[in-house]
């Protein structure tokens, strides 16, 4: 049998979601945030909830996420992702809310937001992206930036008496009783897309079954901001990022 | 009292301003109230977490982390054409700027409210009027304007607050109800606004169809945002709100007069200092001096036109404020030049008294 | 024992050439191709499309979601 003869609607078994448009994504080439987005598209699709679903775009890179997901979206300003979504959850609870940040408007600008809104427990979902670095603003230290990590703002590595220590926010929020499920994920992996795509549906489930807040962190690369290929950033997160922010279910409950 | 009398009393009520405004927001089909707690406003909060609204309207009320979170729960909600709204004072106020600017370019509609304290830093709080320059001439960072009303009694509280919906509403814009301590916290009689229902969401659908309810599939995404990297299409976005305060220019100014018909001299304030200064100009009328009183409603759209065409017949003007001096700017655009327009103020959270206006008046303009 | 054989389409102008597919094709069935794209990137085909068996694990790990899979048993 021929490529082209295989190549056939009968024989479909994997294609790009509904959910997501045909705007290609101004992300860099490899960037985590792409398979990310799919897998909330494909997740939306597959719990049938695209007419029910909205979703919070932070600042940074996904700024722009609004333009990829065929679902209502709010752009929030710096950190504020968590107020926004408090607000329309607690106004339109029977729809599927969730944030969608990364490390420096999660755990930065905007940790009393995430905190408090985990805190009350309020019944959304927050994907937090951590990459250590801010993309968009041409790579800087960020709160998860590792020790002895190098930025744009740590030119000689992340250095602790100068800058602090890197931020577990995911294993603090995980302390907070309003939290109903804290878990830590990769997508640089079959095996790890599909696990995280399995716990992103767990977290809109509990979302709207009104279990609390949800979290679902997802360990990234930022292959410009760490100046490597995406295939060797790859390696460099598996090798640095995963010791300090081991993956896994922080809480489950 | 028999039975016909009854039917003719209207419910008349007792209360503070604060307290007015959380029993209007209630009525008037208010879905959502975020705030956090500040002197001297924090009945607006306490006022609506007594009458549990959730349970009867289904409003939310929500005690945040804080006025950033509180301005930012707005924008949420705003942006699902729910009616919503925040209070705070003074300085949580300056917290706000950043979601208000947000607001204002999204063009979303919402409800502010500023019981003025004494700044600047953490002040006082006791009233002032210094946040004028803060309200009227952006705050935030862009060109944007918010529709600023001045309520002068309990009563202008509760009818205020119906009216800011009701013109943010009709221009898809942040209202902000502008008042001070002393109007926050003096009790005085009110009645009370008619109920009318929150919308409901085929309503909402109808009069916002930009809100962000959940995409149908008769519709593309509803996107609420700020953000246009293209400086061409933001330019376009400024364009199109400057239109939009023209417009507010042209169709809502509101201001009120007392004794101005024969007036040679006109005092212009707002707000506490409006009614201090009403007091004054009597006083100045029974020692014979002509004296009159503009009180700015509207602070944005600033009544220019009608300050402006009594430039043409008085000899004096005098501008009293709780600050240093802030709306008189407003008041010499308008005058542009062609009279003398002085300024009497008191700083920091002191209220002038009606003698110390008159004799202001006698020194400041009638004397030359 | 039934055999299976699978073949990808690649969505030529979104590919970015991130090379992500090929390292996580099991069967390596792909690279990346000496043409570049509209936007210069050399994207990504499959130079051994007889080893194909369409377990789709290059188009889980795409991020820019431009891989359709197929797949047939023979």
């Amino acid at each position: 049998m021929t490529t082209n003869e295989i190549i056939d609607p009968a024989n479909l078994v994997y294609t790009k979601t509904k959910v997501m448009n045909d705007t290609p994504m101004h992300y860099c080439p490899g960037c985590s945030h792409g398979v990310v987005h799919k897998l909330i598209a494909e997740v939306i699709e597959e719990m049938d909830f695209q007419e029910k679903t909205i979703g919070i775009a932070p600042v940074g890179c996904a700024v722009f996420a609004y333009k990829y997901l065929d679902i209502d979206w709010q752009q929030a300003a710096h950190g504020r992702a968590p107020a926004l979504a408090t607000a329309i959850k607690r106004l339109l609870p029977d729809r599927l809310v969730f944030t969608y940040q990364g490390d420096g408007d999660l755990a930065a600008i905007g940790t009393a937001e995430t905190i408090h809104a985990a805190n009350r427990g309020e019944n959304i979902t927050i994907i937090f992206i951590n990459n250590g670095i801010y993309g968009m603003t041409g790579g800087q230290m960020a709160p998860t930036t590792l020790e002895g990590m190098k930025s744009a703002t740590t030119p000689n590595g992340r250095n602790i008496a100068l800058n602090g220590y890197p931020l577990n926010i995911t294993k603090l929020l995980a302390e907070l009783p309003g939290t109903c499920y804290v878990t830590r994920h990769s997508v640089h992996t079959v095996a790890n897309v599909r696990k995280a795509k399995k716990a992103i549906r767990k977290a809109f489930e509990n979302s709207m079954e009104g279990k609390g807040t949800s979290v679902v962190e997802i360990v990234s690369t930022c292959n410009s901001g760490w100046k490597l290929s995406p295939v060797a950033s790859n390696d460099w997160m598996v090798e640095n990022m995963f010791p300090a922010y081991p993956l896994g279910d922080l809480k489950n409950e | 009292m028999n039975d016909s009398k009854k039917h003719t009393v209207k419910e008349v009520r007792l209360m503070k301003g604060n307290e007015a405004i959380a029993h209007a927001a209630v009525r008037c089909g208010c879905d959502g109230y975020f705030g956090y707690p500040i002197t001297p406003q924090s009945e607006i909060m306490e006022t609506l977490m007594e009458l549990e609204p959730w349970n009867t309207t289904g409003m939310v009320v929500l005690q945040a982390e804080s006025e950033t979170a509180s301005i930012n729960m707005v924008y949420g909600a705003a942006g699902c054409g729910k009616k919503s709204m925040t209070s705070s004072s003074s300085p949580g106020i300056s917290l706000m700027q950043e979601g208000i600017s947000y607001i204002a370019c999204a063009e979303l509609p919402c409800v502010i409210v500023n019981v003025m304290r004494g700044g600047p830093g953490l002040g006082t709080i006791q009233p002032s009027q210094a946040d004028y320059y803060q309200s009227v001439k952006g705050g935030g960072h862009g060109d944007y304007k918010l529709i600023t009303l001045a309520p002068a009694s309990v009563q202008e509280m509760a009818d205020y607050t119906v009216l800011a919906f009701e013109l943010a509403f009709k221009y898809s814009t942040p209202s902000l109800i502008l008042a001070d301590g002393v109007i926050g916290q003096m009790m005085e009689k009110v009645i009370l606004p008619p109920f009318q229902p929150r919308m409901t969401e085929a309503e909402i659908r109808e009069k916002c169809p930009w809100a962000t309810l959940g995409k149908t599939a008769d519709r593309k995404p509803n996107i609420i945002t700020s953000l246009c990297l293209q400086a061409e299409q933001m330019e376009a976005i400024n364009l199109r709100l400057q239109k939009k305060y023209r417009d507010i220019e042209d169709n809502e100014v509101l201001f009120e007069e007392f004794s101005c018909e024969d007036a040679e001299y006109i005092i212009i304030a707002f707000g506490t200092t409006a009614r201090v200064c009403q007091k004054a100009v009597e006083m100045a009328r029974v020692e014979g001096i002509k004296a009159g009183l503009l009180r700015p409603i509207t602070l944005f759209p600033f009544p220019t036109t009608a300050i402006s065409n009594y430039a043409d017949r008085i000899k004096a003007m005098l501008t009293v404020e709780m600050s240093a001096g802030q709306m008189v700017d407003d008041v010499r655009l308008a005058v542009n030049g062609r009279i003398p327009v002085e300024f009497y103020g008191r700083l920091g959270g002191i209220v002038p008294s009606p003698d110390e206006v008159l004799k202001a008046l006698k020194d400041k303009i009638v004397i030359k | 024992m039934a055999k299976i054989k699978g073949a990808i389409v690649v969505n030529v102008e979104r590919c970015k050439g991130c090379n992500l597919c090929v390292v996580a094709c099991p069967s390596k069935v792909l690279s990346l191709s000496k043409e570049a794209n509209d936007k210069g990137y050399n994207f990504s085909h499959m130079s051994d499309p007889d080893s194909c068996v369409g377990c789709a694990a290059c188009a889980y790990v795409c991020p820019d979601a431009c891989i359709t899979v197929y797949k047939v048993k023979l």
